[in-house]
């Protein structure tokens, strides 16, 4: 008996004994941190650890040290749920993230219920902001209902397309990007929608959506979702001697993507966020990242980057971090980012940012103007 | 392992390190490997019975007292993310015992279990989300409509054997998670459904901890009913039934056995359980999508039971939480936990097929009595 | 009509690649009477195998039919390798246990390949570079066919033909069918089971590999979970035309193919997976043993 007493105790202590160390203000970074869409989410971490190791060396937020909590949500929704389990047992007091619509979406009643304002990078799907049922939610990122129309808009205005199809990976993120479209292009009476199908992400090929592609007649496909199976298709399309044009979105507009489809990437249009290179806190934020990474910076760096300056500058203006104080900062000041001054809306969205076309012009992206 | 070949970003990675590795690590694990095939004959051969006088004495009387105490304390004293680890844990026992009254009892090899859990979880998503049904409602409800379910897959497979059953069984959840992906005018797609509502107590709604460790205690609540039941069933007629139609499907039906009926309760009552424990999935996790419900969990459900000991109820909640807790503690594996996984079953089933906890019905020996 | 066509020839071309995974999984069962879950892994294997010795050989300038046929040779060399360790491991020491054991055996070491490979390997979808050239004339005699899915054609096509030159005329070919007609009788006249089964794996392997490269090429990109679903459809394909036929895992391939690809083109694209099991519930309901399979059903 007084063997299994100890080893039951101990096992107690074992699991109970929690990081009881100094008082920190907790960041929770959640996202893609592996997985094929790691590419968003990495770029999002980084900037958080760049931001706070300048807010520690200040003095950090309220007197004290930030802490980051990073955990890994692979762009799964069923993940993500985990994820902001595990973020809220591990007393994350703010969060950056996710980076996927869907694993956001999945996640937010969980931090809704426990009061944590969460404001993403590059969640752009408008029901997380419109729908009006997360008060606490926020993104630097419009949503993606701009998006879809800037996307339709080019095709029919600029690329002067009459027939269009649009395709989605039936994800959150993609369907919702696509419903847009589908929207607009009846609106704008203009163009006509021949196809609107969904792809399954990760099969094997898209031959059969090609071929449908190929019948519809279209003169441009316009997709929502991301750029693993966007390459697959182009692929598809291009080795069938298709020259239709292939409009897509930010999940598309990603280094990975043209290494990925290499010379049939050369063309393709994706929207994305403003170019804001300009802008000399950015500039010195991509500085920042070459040097300490010896890298590029990758997708959503300065939207996260802006994201992590505002939560952590919001709660040490509303000197706690009360939920309700900080969403007030959020709505009412405005926050110097390299993205430019923005500051939030009723409904979590960001004042002060945008969306613009890019191109594949010789191996890269570059912004139409 | 000695090339690492990267298209996209064009590099190749040569790791002439890991040659070395994988030349001496063969050649041990192959020693290893000859040694234990020499052992295979002793390791097969039972030692069952002595594990079970040991575990008998374990949980007797003040030590059983002791570690159903521990049961009761354990939530107040863990953070929240091991009440959920163990929660999940017995789910997966529940579930083992559900497949084993399919695979274990009856023998009908099942591997699209999760067709059931799914349709339990989504039913109780789907009712919750359009008519704000509450999850005691639910519960009953995802068990009798997965019961349906497992009717609905029984029929066809009537005829079919071994192999055949088994492809047609993957097919069929397969098919529900495809049908849960795309019909989504019904079940919203892979977006899937979030804010699904926790359970209540009374009308009490508590906070993340609080449902937690509620739901951990329904959780030991329903392993201790389905350990019961099992227990029950297995000694009953439609048991022995069971058992008769994995042993010798003509004979039984020679003995006059109505074997459609008994694997069609078989099915309907593996069902049941998996629905009910879908219910409490989606309770638990507040959010479903079809990608919860890939093979991937009924190949788990499934070597649950069969590590643990076919039909053994012991084995399979030992199996379950070594399957569920080892990986999530041993994080630093975490990389290598599907390997190690996988491994597992191999090595599993070659030395020791009948499982950690072997099931042996009860046997009793007449001893001749000398005058 | 060119959309029939072309649903036509993408549906010949998968169904290519599942009739010669199917194979596999056939000359498999037909002897031992075992779901060789790992077979779709071995596939993978010879898939991701080309891809590194293409990579390797682009570095050194070397283009084109050269760098494919080399990496090929090297893959079936190395996915035969594969196969042949795989079933002295795993299903060898089970071959006396029941039913259950050696499928579940069959599933671990198909999970342990897969994840080998992730971890050996990378976790995303690596482009294949394509290596066919356009052939001009045969671009006019068929508009419609990429030249990658004439090699496939091509390919399949010799080796049907290889294959049912092997089981019907060559001696090892004999021992196959009579391991498979009856094991024990077999053992009992002298043939060598072990070795007669080792075969079949290399055999069933190779197949698997070249299936890989092909799809590499055709599709353009490899990924560690491909082994998964193909060895999946391949083994409902193998079911559908009757396990243990070998004309059957032709056919049974080749009407998958058709049936996923105009049911994804004429009804929907959205089902496109679920058409494959569907069709072998039908089938199954109404004749059990397969479209050509043996009447009576071995137990």
């Amino acid at each position: 008996m007084g063997k299994k007493a100890v080893i039951l105790l101990s096992f107690y202590f074992l699991v109970t004994v929690n990081a009881y160390g100094k008082e920190t203000i907790k960041l929770g970074v959640a996202g893609s941190h592996s997985g094929d869409l790691a590419s968003y989410g990495i770029p999002s971490l980084r900037a958080a650890e760049l931001v706070v190791k300048e807010i520690n060396t200040k003095g950090g937020v309220l007197g004290v040290p930030v802490e980051i909590l990073a955990e890994d949500d692979v762009c799964k929704p069923e993940i993500a749920t985990n994820t902001a389990t595990k973020l809220i047992s591990r007393g994350a007091h703010v969060v950056l993230g996710h980076i996927c619509s869907g694993a956001t979406k999945a996640a937010l009643s969980l931090y809704l219920d426990a009061k944590i304002i969460v404001m993403s990078p590059s969640a752009t799907n408008p029901e997380l902001t419109q729908s009006g049922r997360y008060p606490n939610f926020y993104r630097t990122i419009a949503s993606d209902d701009a998006q879809a129309k800037l996307d339709v808009d080019f095709a029919i205005n600029n690329l002067k397309l009459k027939k269009l199809a649009v395709v989605h990976d039936k994800g959150d993120y993609g369907k919702g990007l696509a419903e847009y479209a589908k929207k607009f292009i009846a609106a704008s009476r203009k163009a006509e929608l021949v196809l609107y199908e969904g792809v399954t992400p990760g099969a094997l090929d898209y031959s059969a959506l090609v071929q449908k592609i190929l019948r519809s007649g279209a003169e441009g496909v316009i997709y929502g979702g991301y750029h693993p199976e966007a390459a697959l298709i182009v692929s598809t399309m291009r080795k069938k001697g298709m020259k239709t044009y292939f409009i897509s979105d930010d999940g598309v507009k990603d280094e990975t993507f043209i290494k990925v489809a290499g010379s049939y990437a050369e063309g393709v249009y994706a929207s994305g966020p403003k170019d804001v290179s300009k802008n000399p806190l950015a500039i010195a934020a991509l500085a920042v990242h070459r040097k300490v990474y010896s890298a590029e910076a990758g997708a959503f760096y300065l939207n996260a980057y802006a994201a992590t300056q505002c939560l952590l500058t919001a709660i040490e203006k509303a000197k706690s971090t009360n939920y309700e104080k900080i969403g007030a900062i959020l709505h009412r000041e405005y926050f110097n980012t390299p993205l430019g001054k923005i500051s939030f809306d009723r409904r979590g969205d960001a004042i002060g940012v945008g969306f613009s076309m890019y191109q594949v012009k010789n191996g890269a992206f570059v912004e139409i103007k | 392992m000695v090339i690492r070949v990267n298209t996209i970003e064009k590099t190749v990675n040569w790791r002439f390190g890991n040659l070395l590795l994988v030349e001496v690590g063969s050649f041990i694990l192959s020693l290893l490997w000859q040694y234990l095939f020499a052992r295979r004959e002793k390791m097969t051969k039972n030692n069952s019975a002595k594990y079970r006088a040991i575990l008998s004495r374990f949980f007797s009387g003040k030590i059983r007292f002791v570690v159903g105490f521990a049961v009761l304390l354990f939530p107040f004293l863990l953070s929240t993310y091991h009440i959920n680890v163990l929660t999940t844990a017995l789910i997966y026992v529940v579930l083992g015992l559900g497949l084993n009254i399919i695979v274990g009892l009856t023998g009908l090899l099942n591997l699209g279990y999760v067709a059931f859990y799914a349709v339990g979880a989504y039913l109780y998503a789907l009712l919750n989300h359009h008519f704000g049904f509450t999850f005691w409602i639910c519960l009953p409800l995802g068990g009798l409509v997965s019961a349906c379910f497992g009717l609905l897959l029984a029929l066809p497979v009537m005829r079919l054997r071994g192999d055949y059953l088994a492809i047609v069984t993957l097919g069929f959840g397969e098919m529900t998670r495809l049908v849960l992906e795309n019909w989504s005018d019904l079940t919203y797609g892979p977006s899937g459904i979030s804010g699904i509502a926790p359970p209540t107590f009374l009308g009490i709604t508590f906070g993340i901890r609080g449902t937690m460790i509620y739901l951990y205690f329904l959780m030991v609540a329903f392993c201790l009913l389905a350990i019961f039941l099992v227990r029950r069933l297995r000694d009953s007629r439609i048991g022995r039934a069971w058992v008769a139609i994995r042993e010798d499907e003509e004979a039984s039906r020679a003995m006059g056995i109505n074997t459609s009926k008994a694997k069609s309760i078989a099915m309907m009552i593996g069902a049941a359980w998996a629905g009910m424990m879908g219910v409490v999935f989606a309770a638990k996790t507040t959010f479903v999508n079809p990608a919860s419900f890939s093979f991937l969990e009924s190949a788990m459900v499934l070597s649950i039971v069969v590590l643990g000991g076919i039909g053994s109820i012991g084995g399979i909640i030992i199996a379950a939480f070594a399957v569920i807790l080892l990986p999530e503690y041993l994080r630093f594996l975490s990389d290598y936990r599907m390997l190690a996984f996988g491994c597992a079953m191999v090595v599993m089933m070659i030395f020791r097929p009948q499982g950690i906890l072997p099931y042996h019905r009860r046997t009793y020996e007449f001893k001749e009595v000398h005058r | 009509m060119d959309y029939f066509w072309g649903l036509f020839i993408s549906g010949l071309t998968k169904g290519s690649i599942y009739a010669l995974i199917a194979l596999g999984y056939s000359l498999v069962y037909g002897i031992i009477e075992l779901i060789n879950f790992a077979h779709g892994e071995i596939y993978m294997i010879g898939a991701f195998t080309s891809l590194i010795v293409v990579s390797l050989l682009l570095m050194e300038g070397m283009t084109g039919w050269g760098a494919l046929l080399l990496s090929l040779i090297v893959a079936v060399i190395y996915a035969a390798a594969y196969g042949f360790t795989v079933e002295k491991i795993a299903y060898k020491p089970l071959r006396q246990a029941s039913r259950l054991s050696p499928l579940i055996s069959a599933v671990g070491m198909s999970i342990f390949l897969q994840n080998y490979v992730l971890l050996a390997q990378t976790p995303d979808f690596l482009p294949f570079p394509n290596l066919i050239p356009e052939i001009s004339f045969l671009k006019r005699i068929f508009p419609l066919m990429t030249p990658a899915e004439i090699a496939i054609l091509l390919t399949t096509a010799c080796l049907m033909v290889v294959v049912t030159f092997i089981v019907k005329f060559t001696k090892m070919g004999m021992a196959m069918r009579a391991a498979a007609q009856d094991r024990m009788m077999a053992l009992l006249l002298g043939v060598n089971v072990n070795r007669v089964i080792s075969h079949a794996f290399i055999l069933g392997s190779s197949l698997a590999a070249v299936a890989g490269v092909l799809i590499a090429t055709h599709v353009g990109r490899v990924n560690f979970y491909m082994g998964f679903i193909a060895g999946l459809k391949a083994f409902t394909a193998a079911v559908l035309g009757g396990i243990g036929s070998i004309p059957g895992a032709v056919v049974g391939g080749l009407v998958l193919g058709w049936a996923e690809s105009f049911g994804a083109g004429y009804i929907s694209s959205d089902y496109e997976d679920a058409f494959a099991f569907f069709l072998l519930i039908l089938i199954l309901i109404v004749k059990p043993s397969g479209i050509m399979g043996r009447a009576t059903q071995k137990m």
